[in-house]
């Protein structure tokens, strides 16, 4: 195995951890905004699609790095967006929204 | 030059999805979670397009503004329709894993080592199954495909058959990642199975299966880390994952049913009419002046509210009723059951949206000593998690599901269409005792004119 799958490997697991922790105490009230948080997240795959859409090294690749750009473009404004809207909603009695 | 400050954005942009999720453990700091999410996004964009190996920026800015356009729309959604929301980006989000992950695969073969390779079909595979599927549960909760479970005789064999076949054709990439012929069948194999995965699985089983295909989404993210060796895409798809995971489980467990009960159970389906004896069996029916009365008089009332809320966009309706109660000296609370609605937490936005308060939505655990203290339990469009049957009969389908303890209210109120059975068919035997009273009709309408009921009462 080589170093650098080794180290890989080792953050995943530990982010995988990291993550069964913190998100244990996401209280149910808010597990809608949750999902659509973490969806926003893994638009993180926005990474990998710039770097095949901006190389541009074979036709095939620059159309669906394109594509792939696009969808996660779609996912980091409209989860982060609905997230922003749910959260606003919540408020606690005798409190105006704010 | 700048390069060398990339790992530094990537490692900050990681720190911030952590904080982003920690911070949402409350009310009082989510929203902040969501401006620090942002934050780290926009650090992991910004170190990308810094890269030395990007040449041209087009296309890019192409699909920036594309993804904009189509994204802001779906951001502005009712709250109504939040589930096939987060299904449809289920979907953009397992296709743009699986679209990257082909790229690479014609980009990089046949230089590619086995490692590689395995990640990279893991990640097609996973991003292609989850695309056809969040479709397909998009295509349920939007009722564009009928949402009672489809099943035909071996469903299981060929389903599992056929996931043997993916995993085998992924296997043999893996082995041999020349076979370039192998990779479009064995993309089309993980496309189709995700179709035939969800065909079986019902409306009522959504909230699992959202959260599953969640947790996909965010492993096949993961996945494309191990492909391009970077570290921050393992950590959000982890991240992802685990709460997809988390998510899944908390339902199951709401539900008591396994992984592969819902996968493979295809509930509701087979489920004889249990208690052949129904005929003899008499509701009492009451009216919305009735019921403004019983109400009126309370001093404790728990609303329990279910799909059928949703539905009937009642939630509205129902502020106005806490709002007259509250005004009352009424104590209103709510009562949500953790698979209520069609995805996890799907009430308590809905009821926010409608502007009660979140310290009145209480989870099942808290609130079900509540009940025998409650004078009035007023159920709007739940069923199943009603249904006492759950802790005592052995042959329900449900037996040993967690339910909310509304027989134990002095008295319940059932808002419904008609008697017919929910999903599954089961009788619920709640709505046939003494202390049961059945307000018919449209939950909206219904609600509505108890309202309408309660304000005339107040004025005399």
């Amino acid at each position: 195995m080589s170093q650098d799958l080794e180290l890989s490997l080792y953050v995943f697991v530990l982010a995988t951890f990291l993550g069964l922790e913190v998100i244990r105490r996401v209280s149910p009230l808010l597990h809608t905004p949750l999902m659509s948080l973490t969806n926003a997240i893994s638009a993180i795959a926005v990474v990998g699609s710039i770097l095949v859409a901006g190389e541009q090294k074979t036709v095939l690749s620059t159309v669906l790095g394109t594509l792939a750009v696009t969808c996660s473009m779609i996912n980091i404004v409209g989860g982060y967006l609905i997230t922003y809207r749910m959260l606003r909603m919540f408020r606690k009695s005798g409190k105006e929204r704010s | 030059m700048i390069e060398p400050v990339i790992p530094l954005l990537y490692l900050a942009a990681a720190a911030s999805f952590v904080l982003a999720l920690k911070w949402l453990s409350s009310v009082t700091s989510a929203r902040r979670g969501v401006i620090i999410g942002v934050l780290g996004m926009a650090l992991a964009v910004c170190g990308t397009l810094l890269k030395p190996e990007i040449v041209s920026y087009r296309w890019i800015a192409v699909a920036f503004v594309l993804g904009t356009v189509i994204g802001i729309p779906m951001a502005m959604m009712p709250m109504t329709a939040v589930p096939q929301r987060t299904a449809l980006s289920h979907a953009f989000g397992a296709l743009a894993a699986a679209l990257v992950g082909t790229a690479e695969y014609y980009l990089q073969t046949p230089h590619i080592d086995h490692f590689t390779m395995s990640a990279l079909a893991l990640e097609v595979l996973l991003g292609f199954l989850t695309f056809t599927a969040s479709l397909m549960a998009f295509g349920k909760l939007q009722d564009i495909l009928p949402t009672r479970p489809i099943t035909y005789r071996n469903q299981n064999v060929v389903n599992l058959a056929l996931f043997g076949l993916a995993v085998a054709a992924g296997v043999y990439l893996a082995v041999r990642p020349e076979t370039a012929w192998l990779f479009p069948i064995f993309a089309a194999l993980a496309l189709v199975f995700g179709v035939l995965l969800i065909i079986p699985i019902g409306g009522a089983d959504m909230p699992t299966v959202i959260s599953l295909l969640n947790s996909y989404a965010g492993l096949a993210a993961a996945a494309m880390g191990f492909v391009l060796n970077n570290k921050l895409l393992i950590i959000a798809g982890a991240l992802d994952g685990s709460s997809g995971l988390i998510l899944s489980v908390i339902m199951c467990r709401a539900m008591n049913r396994s992984f592969t009960n819902i996968l493979f159970g295809a509930f509701g389906q087979v489920q004889p009419a249990v208690g052949a004896g129904a005929e003899e069996k008499t509701a009492r029916s009451a009216s919305a002046e009735d019921a403004a009365d019983i109400l009126r008089a309370a001093n404790l009332v728990i609303v329990v509210p279910g799909y059928g809320m949703a539905v009937a966009q009642a939630q509205h309706k129902v502020r106005e009723l806490y709002d007259i109660l509250t005004k009352a000296r009424v104590e209103v609370k709510f009562a949500i059951h953790p698979v209520a609605g069609r995805m996890p937490g799907h009430m308590n936005v809905l009821l926010a949206e409608a502007d009660i308060p979140y310290d009145k939505l209480m989870e099942m655990e808290m609130v079900n000593s509540e009940f025998p203290q409650a004078d009035v339990a007023l159920v709007i469009g739940a069923n199943d998690v009603t249904n006492p049957a759950a802790r005592h009969d052995r042959n329900s389908p449900i037996y040993g599901m967690p339910i909310l303890d509304v027989d134990k209210a002095r008295t319940i109120m059932v808002i419904k269409r008609s008697m017919n059975p929910g999903f599954a068919g089961i009788e619920n035997e709640l709505y046939y005792m003494d202390r049961t009273l059945m307000v018919f009709g449209d939950a909206k309408a219904v609600v509505g004119s108890i309202v309408k009921e309660l304000a005339g009462g107040s004025m005399h």
